[in-house]
């Protein structure tokens, strides 16, 4: 009789009569009607807002004063100029040594802040979050320590580290640890009871608890902060370089400020966000890949 | 026939009938104490005795601490006052021969359906190749051949129930404690599920302890039902079911002696029923 009703509710999700055929052909052309639609308006609104920035920038200038100019492209750069500066960057290099070079620099103080923080993130949340009296004791620190424009460790970390790496590694880890660790430590309160009893009742030790039931229910709040927290990388290693150092993507930004180069600021602008969407999509992957036994993760809003 | 048991007879009804029996509760007292600090009484002064080998329901109003009797027996709690005792052992910790299907879905979400069975005998130390084996088996016994690489989201909620019995009857629990483990199936999963229950525990030798709500169910499943008072939970009577076995869910509820023995449960359970209700209204009156 159950087996009767489930057959008869599947069925008509199965068929495959012509009509069925030919709705799933309408709602196809929809889709890709729809999605031709936004990638045009997505174009059209870049054309627009670049377009009257680089109009507005060459309207009404008089001779060599660009002040004259509607808007004034000494200071508030130009389309063109930022893509010529991307070109003789990429063509001739910068200031101190080769693009790639820089964004390499950049990207290994990013990374290497990313992973130290989200793992002592995950391990301090974890910890405190199944030890009531060790979270009891060190809540307001770190409560005040999370309070704290915690930015302003970097002119610390530049006196203590000098201006290599590990001093734009140190600041970034700062930032990335407070997101990981709140968004851990409250995975690990949320856990189900139940699964908690029923892994208890099957047989399960202190450890195999924490691996086989809380981190893996903590992983999708985990994962959810990781988006969050890249970008706090990011922003820890400019900021760091920005401060002193020799190489790195916020070294070119302060050249450029120091030299009143608006274009230049805006080119390395350009390259952060291009970095900082290409690791948008990889934290993206790694979550899928992470947590494919649900159906619909919920992760911060995505656009 | 079925008789009323006053905590005294239970106890020397109990003496006489088995040297042994799988699971005492001795006067069982249950306190907690809520978030705001106020205390409250699951459970009062409860005696209830289950021989090895038997299933005996637990019938009660909402609220009447079915579920904390589990988690005692269990070892996930400790009762305030008195002694539960688990084939004549004091139980201080989770105990080894214990199995427990709760009410919600207790599979674990990201684990496979192979890998949620195989977890048991994985927690307690044997190899991920034989338990794999072992857990192959069970779930063919439940009728899951086939989906062992599902995700639980993938499967109904009568298939999850299956994963959890699987999941807990291959550790071979000589005690197995179902915290209303139907309650969320429809009503046709569900006695094709009960029935299934029986059978497997037909060939277990397991003592059951079945908390629900549903007298049918309780008489249908149970060689004893045991009638819980209100709460603070005390035991108010206890009938022995004398239906033949093997039974079919389904069918028995057309017999003569079924509905006789729910007629007599019912007068016990109805005032217990009637009791919590007043008291819920008033809860949310006041």
């Amino acid at each position: 009789m159950s087996a009767q009703s489930t057959a008869s509710r599947r069925s008509p999700v199965v068929a495959t009569d012509a009509a069925a055929e030919d709705f799933d052909a309408a709602r196809a052309r929809a889709r890709e009607r729809r999605r031709l639609l936004v990638l045009a308006l997505r174009v059209a609104l870049a054309i627009v807002i670049l377009g009257s920035w680089e109009l507005t920038t060459r309207l009404g200038c008089h001779g060599p004063d660009s002040g004259t100019c509607v808007v004034d492209p000494f200071f508030f750069g130009q389309p063109s100029g930022i893509w010529s500066q991307l070109v003789t960057w990429v063509e001739k290099g910068t200031a101190q040594g080769s693009l790639w070079e820089q964004i390499a620099v950049t990207l290994e103080e990013t990374v290497l802040g990313f992973a130290i923080g989200v793992v002592l993130g995950i391990i301090f949340g974890v910890a405190l979050g199944r030890n009531r009296l060790l979270s009891d004791v060190l809540g307001p620190y770190i409560k005040a320590m999370n309070a704290m424009p915690r930015v302003v460790l970097g002119s610390i970390f530049t006196i203590a580290l000098g201006l290599e790496i590990p001093s734009k590694v140190a600041l970034a880890v700062v930032l990335v640890f407070f997101v990981v660790f709140f968004n851990a430590f409250q995975g690990v309160r949320e856990v189900d009871r139940d699964l908690l009893a029923n892994a208890r009742i099957l047989g399960a030790s202190q450890s195999q608890l924490s691996r086989h039931v809380i981190l893996p229910s903590a992983l999708s709040w985990i994962l959810a902060s990781l988006h969050t927290s890249f970008g706090f990388a990011l922003v820890g290693a400019i900021v760091g370089e920005y401060l002193g150092a020799r190489k790195g993507i916020g070294l070119m930004i302060a050249t450029a400020q120091g030299t009143f180069n608006a274009n230049g600021v805006f080119a390395a602008m350009f390259i952060l966000a291009v970095v900082a969407i290409i690791a948008e999509w990889l934290v993206t992957r790694l979550e899928n890949f992470l947590i494919k036994w649900r159906p619909n993760a919920i992760t911060e809003v995505t656009i | 026939m079925a008789v009323r048991e006053p905590a005294l007879a239970s106890r020397c009804r109990r003496v006489a009938e088995s040297a042994k029996p799988a699971i005492e509760l001795d006067r069982v007292t249950k306190r907690f104490v809520s978030p705001t600090g106020k205390s409250f009484t699951a459970l009062h002064d409860l005696d209830l005795t289950v021989a090895a080998g038997e299933f005996v329901a637990v019938v009660g109003p909402t609220g009447c601490g079915k579920s904390t009797t589990l988690a005692l027996i269990s070892g996930l709690e400790a009762p305030s006052s008195g002694a539960v005792r688990v084939f004549g052992e004091p139980v201080t910790a989770v105990g080894r021969s214990v199995g427990y299907v709760f009410q919600r879905d207790a599979v674990f979400p990201w684990k496979s359906v192979i890998d949620n069975v195989a977890m048991g005998p994985r927690f307690r130390g044997i190899d991920t190749q034989k338990a794999n084996t072992e857990a192959h088996e069970w779930i063919a016994r439940v009728g899951l051949d086939g989906f062992e690489r599902y995700y639980p989201h993938q499967l109904s909620g009568g298939m999850r129930k299956r994963v959890a019995l699987a999941q807990t009857l291959i550790n071979h629990p000589r005690i197995l404690l179902m915290d209303e483990p139907f309650s969320a199936l429809d009503v046709q999963t569900r006695a094709l599920m009960e029935n299934e229950l029986l059978d497997l525990w037909a060939s277990t030798a397991a003592s059951v302890v079945f908390v629900t709500h549903d007298l049918e169910e309780a008489i249908g499943m149970a060689d004893r039902v045991v009638v819980i008072t209100a709460g603070p939970g005390t035991v108010k009577g206890s009938y022995r079911v004398d239906l033949p076995r093997p039974r079919n869910i389904a069918e028995i509820r057309f017999q003569p002696r079924f509905v006789e023995l729910y007629e007599e449960i019912w007068n016990d359970l109805r005032d217990e029923v009637l009791v919590s209700y007043e008291r819920s209204k008033h809860s949310v009156a006041s």
